[in-house]
């Protein structure tokens, strides 16, 4: 063999190095398998069998990135830049773990959820969209690549459109539901692509790593500034920031339980991930721009997003609607806490991310559970249950003990880091005093409307003609698992908060450049 | 029987073998000449499509169902990621064809590419085909209860 000797020595990769791969490919693998199979019976097992796997491997990254640094994968044998490249440091490994944990334990209870709510000869096209829904949001997140997010944030968003339209089989008004979403959201990536390609033309990398390099080197321009911009209003539409929220409310209430629970944990949290990663990795906080967007935008309309959310939460008569409604209030904290553009309020808002998809999670299979047994989740259905279907609704009110933020839930603990983090920067400027009263006050809202949902619970005479029995045990296992979650979080503070603090110190440290990661891929 | 279009009918015959040969040409000579997967599944489907026009929708779902075309949908992506996970058994990263013929790595990305595309070429024919079966055989008007 002539070639030999100009062929380089080759070290054959293990599984192991494979793993930030295969957190993306095996959710992905499984959705065409499914399709392929066409089985009804065989699309679930399938489809927890690899959100399983997803959260194992999410959870060994975990552990390797949790001290620092970062994974580079490549692929194709392309190095970075000029091939993509899949990077996992500690802020990706913990969204990551996030989104496949909510991922498989909302799989169980979307088996009888599913089964009740979606036609029978949906079933298995579900489940394959389902997987792409999780192959797009951990492949965003994962993905070293600008432009491969992209990719993965449409084959995350094409798929979240179907399954929202699935809740057509319950209500009509999903259609017009999914329909707005689908508009609004590409909209959006239409944004965020544009502003992709202003980079592009401004450096000529679309690798994270090295645009950040580069962007750095030749400073800000205009071409760079109007990118920034593109970039924030479109992802903005995702994450649903205050004034682009309005495909929310409706894209939550109408889609199928199942859904709503996986979507309001997962999506508008790998969109935050993703402008997290744009603002402090790509664009570092230092442009005067960055600081000046995050001030005088992102932290006013995260305070009126606190507020007004909360207050049209509050006056809602529909337990899934007002939920919506607290999610887009929700965000307004996390936004806060990168607004506040400090270690605390970035662990604060990395924190919140979590403790929030815990919460939200639950109190939506909450209303899941209740919907299996009456039907709807207006609160004129539901009222009096507290007594039928004690263990649903024991889950509910420790979920929306989280949400307010009563000590000893893990939603205190984010909350209460979010008002330090805006109080350490009082000394500069006296108007985050004020920032911290709005923090407290918002809560106080989130005590009216989860107190009008314990009320018509507890409170309520049950409707007579009620023939609502306690949830099965397939929906109860998740509830109370994400119910023991939130309270083990909420007393064993270090775990969670160690992640944080470390993924908050990474991303303020902003990017970690493309030369060092040369080095790991063993490139001159 | 259908007695009308005869020089369609006639010309559209001997035209959809030509179609699927030219397909099969771009999409296994994609890698000396313009061409590839996308391109070659389209042609495909094209084949489908003008044989649909002519002779009807039912007559081509009864050459290609409708369930079939979902499969193949489904088939190409698994071509495409299995030939990546063939890569990694062999000990390369994902999709890296020099694992295919190590000591001549310019065969392996040769090989590679050919089944890649492959997936390609056959996930697009599905995705086309779906398309045309998806607009052609909507109802004129909807029920009152599909809405």
């Amino acid at each position: 063999m002539a070639n030999t000797a100009l062929v380089a020595e080759h070290t054959a990769r293990t599984l192991y190095d494979h793993l930030p791969l295969l957190q993306v490919l095996v959710p992905f693998c499984a959705a065409p398998l499914i399709v392929l199979l066409g089985s009804r019976r065989l699309a679930w097992p399938l489809a927890f069998v690899s959100s399983a796997v997803a959260l194992i491997i999410s959870v060994m990254l975990m552990m390797s990135v949790r001290e620092g640094g970062y994974i580079s994968y490549t692929m194709g044998g392309w190095s970075p830049p000029l091939g993509i490249e899949y990077r996992i440091d500690t802020v990706n490994a913990y969204v990551l773990m996030l989104i496949s944990a909510i991922g498989t334990v909302v799989l169980p209870f979307a088996y009888v959820s599913v089964k009740d709510e979606i036609l029978s000869k949906n079933h298995s096209l579900f489940y394959a969209c389902w997987m792409l829904c999780l192959t797009g949001l951990l492949g965003m997140v994962a993905t070293g690549d600008a432009f491969n997010v992209f990719v993965f944030l449409e084959i995350s968003s094409l798929s979240t459109y179907v399954l929202v339209a699935q809740g057509a089989a319950r209500d009509r008004r999903a259609l017009t539901a999914a329909y707005d979403y689908l508009i609004m959201g590409t909209i959006g990536a239409t944004f965020f692509v544009i502003g992709l390609g202003m980079l592009y033309m401004a450096t000529g990398t679309l690798n994270m790593a090295d645009l950040a390099d580069r962007i750095a080197d030749q400073g800000a321009n205009r071409t760079v500034r109007s990118g920034f911009a593109f970039i924030v209003v479109g992802l903005g539409l995702k994450v649903a920031m205050f004034p682009l929220h309005l495909w929310l409310p409706k894209a939550y209430t109408f889609a199928p339980s199942a859904v709503t629970v996986f979507l309001s944990a997962t999506a508008t949290k790998a969109a935050l991930y993703v402008l997290m990663r744009f603002i402090f990795s790509v664009y570092h906080p230092d442009f005067s721009f960055t600081t000046n967007a995050l001030e005088i935008i992102f932290l006013p309309l995260a305070i009126i997003a606190m507020f007004s959310a909360s207050f049209i939460a509050a006056f809602q008569i529909n337990f899934k609607r007002m939920l919506a409604y607290s999610s887009i209030a929700q965000v307004g904290y996390m936004l806060l806490g990168i607004a506040i553009l400090t270690e605390t309020g970035l662990t604060a808002a990395l924190l919140h991310m979590f403790n929030h998809g815990l919460a939200k999670a639950l109190l939506f299979m909450g209303v899941g559970a209740l919907v299996l047994r009456t039907g709807g989740a207006f609160y004129t259905q539901i009222s009096g249950l507290g007594r039928k279907m004690p263990l649903t609704c024991g889950a509910i009110v420790v979920g929306g003990l989280s949400l307010i933020g009563v000590p000893g839930t893990a939603g205190f603990l984010s909350k209460w880091l979010l008002v330090q983090a805006a109080l350490e920067r009082v000394s500069e400027n006296s108007l985050f005093l004020l920032v911290s009263i709005a923090i407290v006050l918002s809560s106080l809202l989130a005590v009216v409307y989860v107190w009008r949902v314990f009320e018509v619970l507890y409170l309520r005479e049950p409707n007579p003609d009620s023939t609502a029995t306690e949830a099965p045990l397939m929906m109860l296992i998740p509830m109370w698992i994400l119910a023991g979650s939130c309270l083990w979080f909420g007393l064993s503070t270090d775990f969670l908060y160690d992640i944080a603090n470390q993924a908050a110190l990474g991303l303020l440290d902003g990017s970690m450049g493309m030369l060092d990661s040369n080095k790991t891929l063993g490139v001159e | 029987m259908i007695f009308h279009h005869l020089i369609l009918r006639v010309v559209t015959k001997l035209l959809v073998g030509t179609i699927i040969l030219f397909a099969l040409y771009v999409q296994f000579h994609g890698d000396f000449s313009p061409g590839g997967g996308f391109q070659a599944g389209v042609i495909m489907a094209v084949a489908f499509i003008l044989y649909g026009i002519v002779f009807s929708l039912e007559s081509v779902k009864k050459v290609f169902p409708e369930w079939l075309v979902h499969k193949i949908l489904a088939l190409g992506v698994l071509i495409y990621a299995c030939t990546g996970i063939a890569t990694m058994l062999l000990g390369y990263d994902f999709l890296d064809y020099d694992a295919f013929a190590p000591l001549h790595p310019t065969h392996g990305q040769h090989w590679g590419l050919l089944a890649i595309e492959f997936g390609v070429g056959v996930t697009v024919t599905g995705v086309m085909v779906a398309i045309y079966y998806a607009f052609a055989g909507r109802p004129p008007s909807l029920p009152d209860e599909d809405w």
